[in-house]
């Protein structure tokens, strides 16, 4: 009854042994198992990767389902949709829901709801503090040992600002073997802002959102990680001046790590210039000396993964003044084609950088288990073939999700997810997403044999 | 022009154009029947999502005056979000048939977003958008140096060599941005000084010189001297410790007045705190334009009305 | 495609000339006469006119422009159209004969324009027409009370006229 799958000739990035030429991969069972050339298997269904390059299972340590309570924007289901049109096989959801995430029966839900929908693994967040008001630690340890085992804790959104509180969240999540991702930002300094502080904020009337809003707090909790002996994750690192400051940290040994967004790696402040309010993200869009410098930490190291903050919203909190419309933007759906553009294509990084920053880091720092082999026999398949050669213009339709508030659109970007194999099924098949219920009945099935 | 929401991309020609044809709608006021038939059957919205009864009755007076049709509309304290009533409205005006909308909105960047949206077609003005701009008062103010400076030989001129300096809160002005913009166009130089507090982000990569001090500043002999008008709120967010202090360090008191050579032009775009950025003394003194920016207003908002429903659609500023 | 020129510079002046000492004799006087041009080349000939006028009866050469802009009612249908000066004597135009004073008559539109601008200035006690070509084809009930030259034309043809002030060359031709 299993599902039996053949990729046929495609170029393996990411398997460690670094070499080229064409593979064939054998998928049994939801699992890798066998790699070789021209191998044959009567019951199994081939996939032509001819000219396609297979990338582990992609995995966002930032996303934002909106479920429960914003359904509107997004669901488990249609975000887990948008995320294995991109590539994805694990996302890891925000808690900023309503009720927020912060008790086992959300988090056990949030997952349940993802292990249903089929198309992903989904990782729930749990907050830091109780409904994310930043003043008492919601129950970590609970939240920690529920069936949905969270492991990466987050007010995101948020700042944890109060200097005790982080402090102690950093030593309490590190009694569970989890990590505190803080969303950076200084709330005083930031009050009112809208976009990054500079000489187009200046001309434009928009509130400033300094740099030092972002650098001081981290600055100050990694410090804080490196007093108290635990590990920090900083959330969408912006400036250049974070950049420098993770650098210096890891530089003296403090255990941090740290993500940025592909659109912090493509797009810059000159974009709010026409007031388009899908250019309106937190943080903000930054100059492009913070594009080069974010860059430049990803090739060296400083900055450990890609994540998405995926942020739907629907299109009257887009539709209307800058100011009084809704921070964020979606990703999931071009994150991989972005990340080709603003890396690949420089030559900043190769794609086996990228399968270690958008797969095997991201799944080390959320405890996804089966990520740290890659490609090879007896690993999990989750894998992802994509065409490096492909260049579309990004559109609305495009995406997949429930909303369609895209800072891409328009663009034109390289490369595009043919396939996606979570579990060792099949949830993208020739650029478009596998029928849901066809998805969702595979997952029931792999989920009984896993339970059995 | 399609739309008039901001200076910074009205060309040199296109702003003398402006404050010729403002000219020659200032003839207007004296006659016998102030009143021209040149937009008869326009229908013109004044849509404030703030208060300014200044500028409202300014430009319902000029569009009256060239015979258009006004509705003002009121938006302020409408119980639905500001953002989806800047979309219901605006469609419910295109549906109307508005053919030109004035635009007050506390957020910057909303006339922009009009004239940018596909909700509706008409000439969108705007009138004041946040911290941004508001183009009528650049030129009005550019309207009434150049009638002090010129007279009645002043069409065709621009403001070259004309040193104005613009004193107070920068930061959060969009008279200061549309002027900057459009007095730097028309050949000014143009000096801005506040403490540092209320000069806006990167205000160095301006077309403009900045000074911390006022005297220092006056003793320049600038030509003008905006005084622009100092929330008292921005005392509590720490922007300066006191009325006093600030006041004693950048009002035009009546001892700076008196240094201040007479034909110095003291202007304020209002409405003025007496006493805290400028004294009764300097308020009312000849040198004084106040009255005259009033007046000018209109003519100014007349000008841009016309050119704005008249004719073809080349130009865009 | 040549144009045929059918006044020339001596016959421009001549016109003139006959057409001030009409205006005076048809006054009976040049007392409370005022003399509006409309803008461009009416004006220039209004202020001709004035000259001559000056000349002949000094006192009777007060002269203005009349702009017509604001008053067409083709607005929508043309180019931006930028106005000219409107410049009334500082005696006024109530009680007074005035005089308009334009280059060619053809529709008649730019006159009844003219006709409504005046009203809103005041309330003169007569108003006249001069021209320097009638060209016909008009579309109002509006004709002129003095008239430098008729020149019966087709719709398709156009009159070029030229003054030595505006294009720097002086005479009237039919373009076809």
């Amino acid at each position: 009854m299993s599902q039996r799958i053949i990729v046929r000739a495609v170029e393996l990035v990411g398997s460690g042994a670094g070499g080229k030429g064409s593979t064939d991969i054998l998928i049994a069972d939801g699992v890798i198992a066998e790699l070789g050339s021209r191998l044959s298997d009567a019951k199994a269904t081939v996939i032509d990767a001819d000219g396609l390059i297979a990338l582990p299972g992609l995995v966002d340590l930032h996303t934002h389902l909106r479920e429960p309570g914003f359904e509107r924007s997004e669901t488990v289901l249609s975000g887990s949709r948008a995320a294995a049109i991109g590539g994805f096989t694990a996302v890891h959801a925000m808690a900023n829901t309503n009720p927020v995430a912060d008790t086992v029966s959300v988090v056990e839900h949030v997952m349940s709801l993802g292990d249903s929908a089929g198309y992903v693994t989904v990782r729930p967040v749990g907050a830091v503090t109780v409904g994310l008001g930043g003043v008492r630690l919601a129950e970590i340890g609970a939240m920690a040992r529920s069936r949905a085992k969270v492991r990466v804790f987050s007010d995101d959104g948020k700042c944890v600002s109060d200097a005790q509180l982080m402090r102690r969240a950093l030593e309490y999540v590190a009694t569970f073997g989890g990590v505190v991702a803080q969303h950076a930002q200084e709330p005083r300094l930031t009050e009112g802002a809208q976009m990054n502080e500079g000489r187009v904020s200046g001309e434009l009337g928009l509130e400033g959102w300094p740099s030092v809003a972002e650098e001081a707090i981290i600055a100050r909790d990694v410090l804080l990680a490196e007093f108290v002996g635990a590990r920090l994750h900083v959330c969408h690192v912006s400036t250049a001046g974070s950049v420098d400051v993770v650098r210096w940290a890891k530089a003296r040994g403090i255990p941090v790590t740290a993500e940025v967004t592909p659109h912090h790696l493509l797009l810059t402040e000159e974009l709010a210039s026409g007031y388009d309010a899908n250019f309106k993200v937190n943080p903000p869009l930054r100059r492009s000396e913070d594009v080069a410098a974010l860059r430049a930490g990803l090739a060296d190291g400083t900055i450990d993964v890609i994540a998405t903050d995926h942020a739907p919203h629907p299109q009257e909190v887009k539709d209307c003044a800058w100011a009084d419309a809704a921070f964020g933007m979606v990703g999931l759906e071009s994150a991989l084609s972005v990340v080709q553009a603003a890396l690949v294509d420089t030559e900043v990084l190769a794609w086996t950088d990228i399968a270690r920053v958008l797969s095997s880091m991201p799944a080390r720092i959320g405890h996804v288990e089966g990520y740290d082999r890659g490609i090879a026999a007896g690993a999990p398949a989750e894998l992802t073939l994509v065409d490096p050669a492909a260049r579309r213009d990004f559109e609305v339709g495009d995406l997949r999700g429930e909303s369609v508030n895209s800072p891409f659109v328009g663009l034109r970007l390289p490369g595009r997810v043919m396939a996606t194999i979570h579990a060792g099924n099949p949830t993208v098949l020739d650029g478009e997403l596998v029928a849901a219920e066809r998805v969702a009945a595979a997952a029931t099935k792999s989920e009984g044999r896993g339970r059995g | 022009m399609k739309h008039l929401v901001s200076t910074k991309s009205i060309s040199r020609d296109e702003a003398i154009d402006i404050l010729d044809v403002a000219e020659d709608m200032s003839d207007v006021a004296g006659r016998e029947v102030p009143r021209l038939p040149a937009l008869r059957g326009k229908t013109i919205v004044n849509l404030f999502y703030e208060d300014s009864t200044r500028t409202k009755i300014s430009f319902e007076v000029a569009a009256k005056r060239l015979s258009a049709d006004v509705i003002t509309f009121s938006a302020k304290g409408s119980s639905v979000s500001k953002g989806e009533s800047l979309k219901d409205t605006a469609q419910t005006l295109a549906a109307m048939g508005a053919d030109a909308v004035i635009v007050r909105h506390p957020a910057s960047g909303a006339a922009e977003v009009l004239a940018r949206s596909s909700w509706i077609d008409a000439k969108i003005l705007n009138a004041g958008d946040g911290t941004h701009e508001h183009p009528t008062q650049a030129l009005l103010d550019a309207f009434t140096i150049r009638r002090r400076l010129h007279g009645d030989h002043a069409r065709g001129h621009g403001l070259d060599g004309c040193r104005v300096t613009i004193v107070g809160d920068i930061e959060h002005s969009r008279v200061a941005r549309s002027n900057v913009w459009l007095l730097t166009t028309l050949g000014a130089h143009v000096t801005l000084v506040a403490p540092a507090t209320l000069l806006p982000p990167s205000v160095r990569a301006w077309p403009v010189e900045v000074a911390f001090d006022l005297d220092h500043a006056l003793a320049a002999g600038p030509d003008v001297v905006m005084m622009l008008r100092i929330q008292a709120e921005r005392m509590h967010e720490s922007f300066f410790p006191t009325e006093r202090e600030y006041s004693t360090h950048w009002g035009l008191d009546d001892v700076r007045m008196r240094r201040l050579p007479g034909n110095t032009l003291v202007m304020h775009p209002g409405p003025m705190n007496r006493g805290l950025e400028i004294s009764s003394g300097a308020a009312d003194s000849p040198m004084s334009t106040v009255r005259e920016q009033v007046a000018n207003g209109v003519s100014v908002r007349m000008a841009a009305l016309y050119l704005l429903l008249i004719g073809n659609e080349a130009e865009v500023a | 495609m040549t144009a045929r020129t059918v006044m020339q510079q001596a016959d421009i002046s001549r016109a003139l000339t006959r057409i001030s000492h009409e205006i005076l004799e048809s006054n009976r006087g040049g007392s409370d006469l005022v003399t509006l041009g409309i803008p461009t080349r009416g004006a220039v000939l209004a202020s001709r006119i004035g000259a001559i006028l000056e000349s002949i009866e000094p006192g009777s050469g007060t002269v203005g422009t009349l702009d017509v802009t604001m008053y067409r009612d083709d607005l929508n249908r043309t180019l931006t159209r930028t106005p000219q000066p409107t410049r009334i004597p500082p005696s006024g135009i109530d009680g007074k004969t005035v005089v308009l004073v334009d280059d060619v008559l053809f529709s008649g539109r730019t006159v009844r324009a003219a006709l409504d601008a005046l009203a809103d200035l005041g309330r003169p006690r007569a108003v006249r027409l001069a021209v320097l070509v009638d060209r016909g084809h008009r579309e109002l009930p509006i004709r002129a009370d003095f008239v430098g030259k008729n020149l019966p034309s087709s719709l398709a043809e156009r009159i070029n006229v030229r003054l030595h002030d505006v294009d720097g060359a002086e005479d009237v031709a039919i373009e076809p």
